[in-house]
């Protein structure tokens, strides 16, 4: 599914990123912990393309593809979705119209045929509904007004509607009361199956009692500086980061 | 062919008032108009007023006679669709067929009783300050016909009134003055709707627009005007408001541009507690002139005004947007505010903005404030990382830009109107670039 291979990026002139490897099969749920500044939403942020974050040397396969190569659009078109961790406001642009907007782009790239607005509307209904986001929020502009546990449910919205095969999770537990985490794993758990991935970026291991990792990466300066099962997870909670540091280079 | 003068026009214009049918109830106020147009200095670039919209292609316009009833075809869906007192002009001409005629309220000045005339010639002319705006004067060297509408004391029309201009080009190129006025009594209530539609074919005529109000204590008006008239088409409106005490009046005004489109508000606060509030939208293009000029005169005590305007300018259009608030020595307690907000698609789109702020009290809060600015990165990422194309994110976010101030409108009609009719508009691209 992702194969990420001795990668060095950086932020305007800063090197973020330096030799970080990860492998991520179908179907599997990747963790990543760490301190803050260690460089995890960097590397959601060079997965997605965003503009200013460079990847400077190594390799990224997504799908057998050349991730690096791909434009912002098409890495979302080929099923690479990123859960943001400070989703912007977009208003007088309809959370309605972007949602379908972005669903018509993502099916046409599988070769499927657009859904009539009637029908898409019935679907974003019913899955609002699963996030328990009223559908009051459909109409609105995008993410207008939400507060943050409604920004992040229609963040899973958007991924529950995209259906992407790899999905990134970045700190989206951050600022979500028990309840609406709770909605919010229950969302992610009700989409994982063999043929979907995950990377769930967290710096607290609360969000992965909801969501049970199978591989649980620790990234400190800039590299994966420990592997384990979900039991690092509360390891970690235990122990806090700095027993780590003297992995890091 | 040499271009005419600025002097030519003027007489031109004058010869033009020589030919209309008289109107003899309406004479005074077309021998004022006349002298004061005669009067008034033509318009250069140091007249503040005009300083950025030069005047060329209206002096340059070969305008021959009167607007007559051409036969016209619209675009499908050009019209609103809504039950209301509908009163259709064609190059000035009413259009009966076209129109449901006068109703209790609603009546054309050469329809107008004794009564009706009297209540006319009281009204009309009075309202617009014509030394600020002399194609005001010249609306009253013209004078013909018009719509007036009178909603006496504690009456609500119980339909919106809807006045559309259609435009059509002639043989020769000709002109058309449109004139409403709307006097409110105390306690009335109205909804105006102003549409300003052209067949599809390149225009060659001038339409030289007024429409007075006023706002009597405690009433309210709702006030739509639309100018979406093919891009050929010269048009110079004002719309001039007085607000007596405790009256509201909710304005919104939207316009696409032309090779010059000049328009007006002005919005006096006559007596204390006053609402006015004033909504603006304007997409010039390709080669197009559009200028908003706002003028609002707080006169009286806690009166408030709130006043927001947004514009796309794309290719190598100009925009020009002006809005003064002026706080009088007895305007305490006024709160005022204005906003505006442009965003160019193109390296070539110039904006000439400036919010003016002038405060003779001083227990007042008002802020103002322009911008000019590109799209937001982080909204182009979001959007593209969701699987839109550059093109389609840049057409959402700029379509979002001004849908702002559509998406609220109280009017379902004219709302999903501009909806659709724009949604056309941006596909094409212009405004996204």
């Amino acid at each position: 599914m992702l194969d990420i291979r001795n990668l060095n990026a950086r932020v305007e002139e800063t090197e973020i990123l330096r030799g970080l490897s990860l492998s991520i099969e179908a179907g599997e749920v990747h963790a990543i912990m760490g301190p803050n500044g260690s460089g995890k939403s960097t590397l959601g942020n060079i997965l997605t393309g965003r503009p200013g974050y460079e990847a400077t040397s190594g390799e990224i396969e997504f799908n057998g593809k050349n991730l690096l190569e791909m434009g912002i659009e098409e890495r979302a078109r080929e099923g690479l979705f990123l859960a943001f961790q400070y989703p912007v406001e977009i208003p007088g642009v309809s959370n309605m119209e972007f949602l379908k907007a972005s669903v018509d782009a993502r099916r046409k790239h599988l070769g499927l045929p657009e859904l009539s607005s009637f029908d898409f509307m019935k679907i974003a209904r019913e899955t609002s509904k699963r996030v328990s986001l009223d559908a009051a929020f459909l109409k609105r502009g995008v993410n207008e007004g939400f507060s943050g546990g409604e920004k992040k449910r229609n963040e899973i919205l958007q991924m529950m509607l995209l259906e992407p095969s790899l999905c990134i999770l970045d700190e989206t537990d951050s600022g979500l009361d028990i309840d609406a985490l709770q909605v919010v794993a229950a969302g992610v758990n009700s989409m994982r199956n063999a043929d979907r991935s995950f990377i769930v970026v967290t710096h607290y291991q609360r969000l992965l009692d909801f969501i049970i990792p199978d591989y649980v990466h620790v990234l400190a300066g800039g590299r994966i500086v420990k592997s384990g099962g979900k039991e690092l997870a509360l390891e970690l909670e235990a122990k806090g980061y700095s027993w780590l540091e003297g992995e890091v280079a | 062919m040499t271009d005419t003068t600025a002097q030519d026009f003027k007489h031109l214009a004058l010869t033009l008032a020589g030919a209309q049918r008289s109107v003899p109830w309406l004479d005074t106020l077309r021998f004022e108009g006349t002298e004061q147009w005669l009067e008034a200095q033509w318009p250069s670039r140091r007249t503040e007023l005009w300083k950025y919209t030069p005047l060329a292609s209206l002096q340059r316009g070969q305008f021959a006679s009167w607007g007559s009833a051409q036969a016209y075809t619209l675009a499908d869906d050009a019209l609103l669709t809504l039950d209301a007192i509908r009163l259709v002009f064609v190059n000035g001409e009413y259009d009966a067929q076209a129109s449901t005629g006068d109703a209790a309220g609603v009546v054309r000045f050469s329809k107008a009783d004794a009564a009706q005339q009297t209540f006319i010639e009281a009204h009309l002319g009075k309202i617009v300050d014509t030394k600020r705006h002399l194609f005001a004067s010249l609306s009253n060297a013209w004078t013909q016909d018009g719509v007036l509408v009178h909603v006496p004391k504690n009456t609500k029309l119980d339909k919106p009134i809807y006045v559309v201009h259609i435009s059509t080009p002639e043989a020769e190129a000709a002109i058309a003055n449109q004139r409403v006025l709307v006097i409110l009594e105390e306690s009335a209530q109205a909804e105006l709707i102003e549409h300003f539609v052209s067949s599809e074919q390149p225009q060659n005529g001038f339409v030289n627009s007024l429409t007075e109000i006023q706002v009597g204590a405690n009433a309210h008006l709702s006030h739509y005007r639309m100018n979406l008239e093919e891009e050929h088409l010269i048009h110079i409106g004002g719309v001039h408001i007085n607000l007596a005490s405790n009256s509201q009046y909710q304005g919104f005004t939207l316009a696409e541009g032309s090779q010059l489109k000049r328009i007006d508000y002005q919005i006096c606060h006559k007596g204390k507690g006053a609402h006015a509030g004033l909504n603006g939208v304007y997409l010039p293009r390709n080669e197009h002139l559009l200028d908003y000029h706002t003028n609002v005169e707080h006169e009286a005590p806690h009166c408030t005004t709130s006043e927001v305007f947004r514009g796309i300018i794309a290719d190598s259009a100009r925009a020009v947007f002006n809005g003064r608030i002026h706080i009088h020595p007895d305007a305490q307690k006024t709160l005022a505010e204005l906003s505006n907000k442009n965003l160019l698609t193109s390296d070539k789109a110039e904006v000439d903005t400036k919010p003016e702020l002038e405060i003779y009290a001083d227990d007042v809060k008002c802020a103002h404030g322009a911008t000019v600015s590109q799209l937001d990165q982080d909204s182009m990422f979001y959007l593209q990382s969701r699987g839109l194309s550059e093109k389609q994110a840049r057409t959402m976010l700029s379509f979002g830009f001004i849908n702002e101030l559509l998406q609220d409108l109280p009017q379902q009609a004219v709302r999903e109107h501009l909806h659709r009719h724009l949604s056309l508009l941006f596909a094409k691209d212009k405004f996204a670039s």
